[in-house]
């Protein structure tokens, strides 16, 4: 009772402060949430869901079918994720375990400034430099393909993930590496069996990080996966072109009548990205949850 | 007080002087029509020229309503259209402003340099997708476009790959990159020697190749040239249009006429459009 009577006035108003823009971001989420539901509700009423459900996507002759955008966005997401996972946590390994000093406090820096490349940019040099080289490389007809934006995306996804993991990597106790030493392991040994098991569930947030940042980009693969709504038919698909949710919402919603079907059929892909990103961290959040309550069984 | 009431006098007898002139319609055009305003406003410091987009029918609606003054237009004025007009005591006026030919584009060493509309139809909706069909080398066809918000690709839709025929429900091929903006179908051409794009007379630059177009086979083939769409000889070209609400007076009057001039027409060649005189 002492204690609250002595706490200033300004010390209330910052706690208050606090308090407000903590709950402002979630109101933001739940008032996004709404407007998309209304006005991409009415998507669902106005075209069957046999047409959604199709693999034409025509709007100005009425044909939505949503199927080739879902996919264009999964294909290319999953693409860039097994690109960017593996490089990104052998980087921050090299980073984190293998150079001396020196040479980390220069390459970190390096890598955490490619964060800051503006995404048009990464797609002017894709479109101009990385797709002629697809095309020529791989012999294949064009240059914009779901590849094409794989690659960009990987590399933009990269400095999170590395970043992130570095950081992971750096925090496992000095303690848990001698002890590995000590029974006689390898240093390669140690990083992989020891150093990377106790820092999953960091490594798991990175990915996610580098999920979203993929899944949401929309200029960067706008400008070089060519943008054709085609269902891909198998795997060599991914050397064809594709177009994703958010490529197809950024160059059609700025012509579309207001209230038009057309229109809330865009805000109805919007919720499907909405929906599907959510869905994404619900589960890395329940596989992080899971974890620590493994190593909390485990500790006690 | 005395040098605040002055200045408002003034301004208000420089209101009195100026007249606006309404102007809407076409999304094709509004670029087009801005630049003539201003220029106008240039010389002309007492007219203000007052330009919005929203599409030609939106504009001719407004003509019909008596809202604006001037209606722009990528396409004709329909029948019912100049009916509901003369029903509001309206009789819209057509000016011709200008011309837009819609190119069609290559690499530059890609052998093939004609083909027919009924080529080009079959090549955009799929039917052939190889360059060896149509006289050039074992290459597949790789197709650009537009994106669908864009006049020139619903022109392209109707007066190319439907060739102009209302009943016909041909779409592009389900394989066409749709790219954002001109100088994405500009890039991919210049590099990759499998790809056919399209694009207003205007974005055509000197690294890409341009082919000649005929009617029908059999007919004779036409580069997109000022001199070939002005002579109707290029088979894929549009007029552009203003409609004015009955014969223009005054300052409308004076504005039409100054449109129709060689310093306007400059303009409408700086813009990629296809002027209706030669300028020298």
């Amino acid at each position: 009772m002492k204690h609250k009577q002595s706490i200033s006035l300004s010390e209330r108003v910052i706690e208050r402060t606090i308090q407000g823009t903590g709950i402002s971001a979630i109101i933001l989420v739940v008032l996004i949430f709404f407007f998309l539901i209304k006005e991409g509700v009415p998507a669902f009423f106005e075209i069957p869901i046999t047409s959604l459900l199709t693999t034409r996507w025509y709007p100005i002759e009425d044909y939505y079918g949503l199927l080739p955008l879902i996919m264009g966005s999964l294909i290319i997401t999953i693409g860039a994720s097994l690109i960017a996972l593996p490089l990104g946590l052998a980087t921050a390994i090299f980073i984190a375990e293998i150079v001396p000093d020196w040479t980390r406090d220069i390459l970190k820096p390096f890598v955490e400034v490619l964060a800051g490349i503006p995404s048009v940019v990464i797609g002017f040099m894709g479109m101009l430099m990385i797709a002629p080289l697809v095309r020529t490389t791989l012999d294949i007809p064009t240059g914009l393909t779901a590849f094409t934006g794989m690659v960009l995306l990987a590399w933009m996804a990269l400095p999170t993930i590395v970043s992130v993991v570095e950081d992971v990597i750096d925090a496992v106790p000095k303690t848990y590496r001698d002890a590995g030493l000590a029974l006689g392991l390898t240093r390669w040994q140690t990083i992989w069996r020891i150093v990377v098991p106790a820092g999953r569930t960091g490594i798991l947030t990175a990915l996610m990080l580098g999920v979203g940042r993929a899944i949401g980009e929309t200029m960067t693969v706008m400008m070089v996966t060519g943008n054709a709504a085609r269902v891909p038919r198998g795997i060599l698909d991914i050397f064809m072109p594709a177009r994703t949710m958010t490529a197809t919402i950024a160059a059609e919603m700025g012509e579309v009548a207001q209230g038009s079907p057309h229109y809330h059929v865009l805000f109805a892909v919007g919720l499907t990205l909405f929906v599907i990103t959510f869905i994404i961290n619900l589960a890395a959040a329940a596989v992080v949850f899971r974890q620590t309550q493994r190593s909390e069984r485990l500790l006690s | 007080m005395v040098l605040a009431g002055c200045g408002h006098q003034t301004a208000a007898q420089d209101e009195a002087m100026t007249v606006t002139v309404q102007n809407k319609g076409s999304d094709t055009i509004v670029n087009l029509a801005l630049a003539w305003a201003e220029r106008y406003h240039d010389i002309n410091p007492q007219v203000r020229v007052a330009v919005t987009g929203g599409g030609s029918g939106t504009g001719i609606a407004a003509l019909i309503n008596g809202t604006v003054d001037i209606a722009n237009a990528s396409r004709k004025i329909k029948t019912e259209e100049i009916e509901a007009a003369q029903a509001n005591g309206i009789e819209p006026v057509t000016f011709v402003i200008a011309r837009d030919a819609i190119a069609i584009i290559v690499h530059p060493s890609n052998p093939v340099d004609k083909l027919t509309l009924q080529q080009i139809s079959d090549i955009f909706s799929g039917k052939i997708t190889n360059w060896q069909e149509v006289g050039g080398e074992d290459r597949p066809i790789v197709l650009l476009s537009r994106e669908t918000n864009s006049g020139t690709h619903v022109f392209f839709l109707e007066e190319v790959i439907r060739l102009g025929n209302k009943d016909d429900d041909t779409l592009f091929s389900q394989d066409t990159l749709l790219l954002p903006s001109s100088e994405g179908i500009g890039a991919e051409v210049r590099q990759n020697p499998n790809a056919i794009g399209y694009d207003g007379l205007g974005y055509v630059t000197d690294d890409m190749k341009t082919i000649a177009v005929s009617r029908a086979p059999g007919e004779e083939f036409w580069e997109p040239k000022v001199e070939t769409v002005n002579t109707g000889k290029y088979p894929i070209a549009r007029e552009l249009y203003m409609y004015t609400a009955g014969e223009p007076e005054g300052a409308i009057y004076d504005y039409m006429g100054w449109i129709l001039n060689p310093e306007a027409q400059q303009i409408v060649l700086d813009l990629g459009f296809v002027p209706i005189r030669k300028i020298e």
